[in-house]
């Protein structure tokens, strides 16, 4: 394909910047995946459950699905394995995003207070 | 440094003519996609200008009777479009192109045909957006298109359509170079060029990327719910249906904040290469001028209802929006002392260059002064929607932006062609600039504390507002003049203007190390960086002598450089993309199923030249 | 000039030592948070604005016929639609695995290393996911949910529609690596390729979970 010109520099390159190279193994992917079943399956069983009146629902149901998105980031999308520059370059605008979210959302008066 | 790497002869490589259409359509060297950018937004800018000047003839006395209020409507909608983003955007990002691979001593950017393609889609885009002048329904809702105005109900014809779709398409080529801009920058700097080595107009470039791959989605959201809204009949939009119109309002002004810092960052980039060179003292408080960059760009995102005070939204998120307004004047003040104690105690040569820079310094304060002004909630009641405000964006964008352009050409013009502008056009050119544009934007201030309204067609004659209008419709006139010099220089110049050299004004960085107008592989060597400065630093110089250009140019062949292949598919995808958005129109004018058929065809053919383009080779393999 | 020796410049290495492509992959990740945050925000300070049903959570009757309307999410085929896009996930990342170590004598021959059909596997539980996607788009709209008839019509079509066009592009992406796979075989020199495509994908994975919690699960 167009770009293969890269890849021998890139080997060299890659020992030099010392890219960290553990991956996850199989083990831990399919660790990942037993988890973010299970917290799925536990989502959607809170939802049957009395839990769903509660004035904490809706925060547990966040933190837990903050959890398997933190996950996938971090294990499957390998943002805890690779280069810094990775993690700026998402957190900046995820960072930006939720604000904007949040700062909308109290402003078109969806926080009760 | 090892130079050559001797090697078996190359299999043949394919010669591209270097002249001609052909070579200019399907160009992916940057350099000649900045002077595409830099002509087209010029020829963008009189038109521009020509929408202004017929609003100012309309307006320079009470009653006037030039132009109906329709065509005013469209006259101001279209005077905004169009400066905003086709001639400060496209100006900035022929900047960007052209400079920033000079500036960190590469050969081109990260991906050279996306970038051919950002520049296609911005001009197929551009003439698709004027298009609707020549059918009679040029956009008339105003450059912020407020709903529910903008929604069928209030706005009928095909105006609106125009613009929304002519804004999505130019949000492509805008986030396309973002994405390849913010690559290039990270990952394509010379050895030894840290990020704190780099010239600020690569910095400020760099945060402006952000700024644009953060922003545009946001108002892409915003479209796409006015677009549905008109075309499939959603109900965004629809206060009947339970919609807030506030929801458009927030969502485009997410954009329109950032968007703003858009179109000033580049230029007080420009301003920060200029003043350095012409007081021959290097920039005072470089990282402080970074980091107020930085800071500027991540506060922008959070003021944006500094635009609505007007709309009720309590006094909790008036407050908070006021004080973080009034905060981000503190970093874009820091530069203002910052590139003032650059010129203290500089030699200071006064070139049209120079000139334009120091122009912007001042006049931008007045600018920023007003817009401090209008960060009191209670203070911008009696502001908004009238003059006022008028005079304060035009002070910062055209006193500001455009000021620092005008520099940026008059600093990068030889280095562009080889040749020089004549100073002696440029200095009519600069003092009818300066005179007409005070004369035109500084009685604006008064006119709008006299309670004149924007966006009116006309005025009658009892309101105290009659002068001011007369005196800012002559500095209108005298802008034309300037112009006319502009383009006499420009024209002038190009072919028989005083030839430049290298380094024509001795100024400090990588791009002035190389040939005017600079070989398509920019260095014959990468250089090597040990300084912010490395033309001023005469201990430790980044290009080895012996490889200072001597007797004529070599070839990309003769050095044994791979270039990117030109190649037209960038152009065709992007032609392609335009008439799939274009197609909608013909929902409007009841052929919804030959309008869909249009979307489906083009999107197919798009997705055929891109897989072509995407399956071919960059290079002749070596 | 000869023929003997003809000076030949590599290109330089980045300075990152990173691919371009994937530097531009994730700010092109970091672009798409906005783009979903905008579509989120508007649903969720849409909820519960709807002046006529059906509702997501609750019945309607409707005043003009006395028809009622049940609440229209089906969370349980929600759930399975959910769980197939996350096993999508695990299958990019093995497939994602596979191009890797291809040359790796333990992963040759096996189910590990084959990554054309871990490939495969990611696009087909990306399509399973866009047919229960279509799936419960044509019952809504059985129902009398179109996107025309209220905010949370609106808001939801868009919303959902806008993740699905993404899930349909990297299943285009998918099957033309998979592709390319067949064709030439794609090793470890072309892990660039497939990597760029597994974080799109897993992003676009990451962006349901967020849709499934606030869409479905609160109310």
């Amino acid at each position: 394909m167009a770009h293969d010109h890269h890849s021998g520099v890139e080997e060299a390159s890659h020992q030099a910047m010392g890219e960290e190279h553990e991956h996850p193994t199989w083990r831990e992917y399919k660790w990942v995946a037993l988890i973010l079943t299970l917290i799925t399956v536990i989502e959607v069983w809170v939802y049957y459950t009395p839990f769903k009146q509660s004035t904490m629902f809706v925060p547990v149901l966040l933190g837990m699905s903050a959890v398997k998105f933190a996950i996938v980031v971090a294990f499957y999308m390998h943002l805890k394995y690779d280069h810094k520059l990775f993690r700026t370059l998402f957190i900046g605008p995820l960072i930006i995003a939720i604000s904007t979210l949040t700062a909308l959302l109290f402003l078109f008066s969806k926080f009760k207070y | 440094m090892a130079t050559a790497a001797v090697s078996p002869p190359q299999p043949h490589v394919k010669e591209y003519p270097t002249n001609g259409v052909w070579s200019w359509l399907a160009t992916v060297d940057h350099k000649r996609i900045g002077m595409l950018y830099l002509v087209t937004a010029l020829c963008w800018f009189a038109v521009g200008g020509l929408e202004a000047v017929i609003m100012r003839m309309q307006l320079q006395g009470p009653n006037g009777h030039v132009v109906s209020a329709e065509t005013f409507n469209q006259l101001f909608t279209m005077h905004g479009t169009t400066m905003i983003f086709l001639v400060v955007m496209p100006l900035s990002a022929a900047f960007f192109n052209f400079l920033i691979p000079l500036q960190i001593g590469a050969r081109d950017v990260a991906f050279p045909r996306l970038n051919a393609f950002s520049y296609w889609v911005f001009l197929f885009g551009s003439l698709f957006l004027n298009f609707s002048w020549i059918v009679g329904s040029a956009p008339n809702g105003g450059w912020f298109g407020y709903a529910p105005l903008t929604t069928l109900a209030f706005s009928p014809g095909l105006n609106i359509d125009f613009w929304l779709l002519g804004l999505q398409i130019l949000g492509v080529s805008s986030l396309a170079a973002a994405f390849n801009f913010i690559t290039t920058i990270i990952n394509m700097r010379a050895p030894g060029m840290t990020l704190m080595r780099m010239p600020m107009f690569t910095w400020m470039s760099f945060v402006v990327q952000f700024l644009l791959v953060l922003a545009f989605p946001v108002i892409t959201i915003a479209l796409v719910f006015l677009q549905f809204d008109r075309f499939f009949g959603t109900t965004f939009y629809t206060p009947g249906a339970g919609g807030d119109p506030l929801l458009w309002q927030h969502l485009f002004w997410v954009f329109g904040h950032p968007e703003v810092y858009i179109l000033i960052l580049p230029a007080f980039g420009l301003v920060s290469e200029i003043l350095p060179t012409f007081s021959r003292k290097p920039l005072f408080g470089y990282a402080v001028m970074v980091f107020s960059g930085i800071l500027i760009a991540f506060l922008g995102f959070g003021v944006w209802a500094h635009h609505m005070f007007a709309v009720g939204m309590g006094p909790i998120a008036d407050s908070l929006f006021a004080v973080s307004t009034m905060l981000i004047a503190i970093p874009t003040g820091v530069k203002i002392f910052n590139w003032i104690f650059t010129m203290w105690g500089g030699t200071i040569r006064f070139t049209v260059a120079m000139k334009y820079a120091i122009a912007l310094v001042g006049l931008f304060v007045i600018g920023g002064i007003s817009g401090v002004m209008h960060a009191s909630p209670p203070a911008d009641l009696q502001q908004t929607d009238t003059y006022f405000i008028v005079a304060h964006f035009h002070y910062v964008l055209v006193a500001g932006s455009l000021m620092g352009l005008w520099g940026g050409i008059y600093y990068y013009f030889p280095k562009i062609t080889g040749r020089l502008l004549s100073e002696k056009i440029g200095n009519w050119h600069f003092w009818l600039n300066f005179i007409g544009v005070n004369l035109t934007f500084m009685p604006m201030h008064w006119s709008g504390l006299y309670g004149m309204p924007r966006r009116i067609y006309t005025y009658p004659t009892d309101q105290g507002w009659d002068l001011f209008n007369m005196m800012s419709s002559v500095g209108a006139y005298l802008q034309v003049v300037a112009g006319l010099f502009f383009a006499y220089n420009i024209i002038k110049s190009w072919r028989g203007g005083q030839i430049a050299g290298d380094n024509p004004w001795g100024a400090p960085s990588l791009e002035w190390s190389i040939p005017s107008p600079a070989p398509d592989y920019n260095f014959a060597q990468i250089p090597t960086v040990t300084s912010r400065y490395p033309l001023w630093d005469v201990a430790s110089p980044a290009v080895p002598s012996d490889a200072i250009s001597s007797g004529p140019l070599k070839t990309s062949r003769e050095l044994g450089i791979p270039m990117p292949n030109p190649t037209i598919r960038p152009l065709f995808v992007a032609l392609f993309l335009v008439l799939m958005f274009a197609s909608l129109l013909l929902i409007h004018k009841d052929m919804f199923w030959v309008a869909i058929g249009g979307v489906i065809t083009f999107a197919l053919a798009m997705t055929l030249t891109l897989y072509s383009w995407l399956l071919t080779p960059l290079e002749d393999a070596h | 000039m000869t023929t003997a020796a003809v000076p030949h410049q590599a290109h330089p290495p980045t300075t990152t030592g990173l691919d371009h492509r994937k530097v531009a992959i994730w700010a092109f990740i970091g672009s798409e948070c906005m783009l979903f945050a905008s579509l989120i925000s508007t649903y969720l300070i849409y909820k519960g604005k709807s002046v006529v049903g059906p509702f997501p959570h609750e019945s309607w009757t409707d005043p003009a016929t006395g028809h009622v309307l049940q609440p229209i999410l089906n969370i349980p085929v929600t759930s399975m639609s959910t769980f197939v896009l996350l096993m999508s996930s695990l299958f990019m990342v093995l497939a994602l695995e596979a191009v890797e170590n291809k040359n790796k004598p333990a992963y040759q021959g096996t189910l590990r290393g084959n990554s054309s059909f871990w490939l495969m596997a990611t696009a087909l539980a990306g399509a399973t996911f866009l047919g229960f996607q279509a799936f419960e788009f044509t019952s809504f709209v059985h129902e009398g949910l179109t996107i025309r008839r209220n905010l949370f019509g609106s808001s939801f079509f868009t919303l959902t529609g806008f993740h699905g066009a993404h899930v349909t592009a990297g299943v285009l992406w998918l099957l033309t690596l998979y592709s390319i796979d067949k064709k030439r075989g794609l090793g470890p020199k072309d892990a660039v390729l497939v990597d760029i495509c597994a974080l799109y994908w897993h992003f676009v994975d990451v962006v349901w979970i967020a849709i499934f919690t606030l869409v479905y699960l609160i109310s």
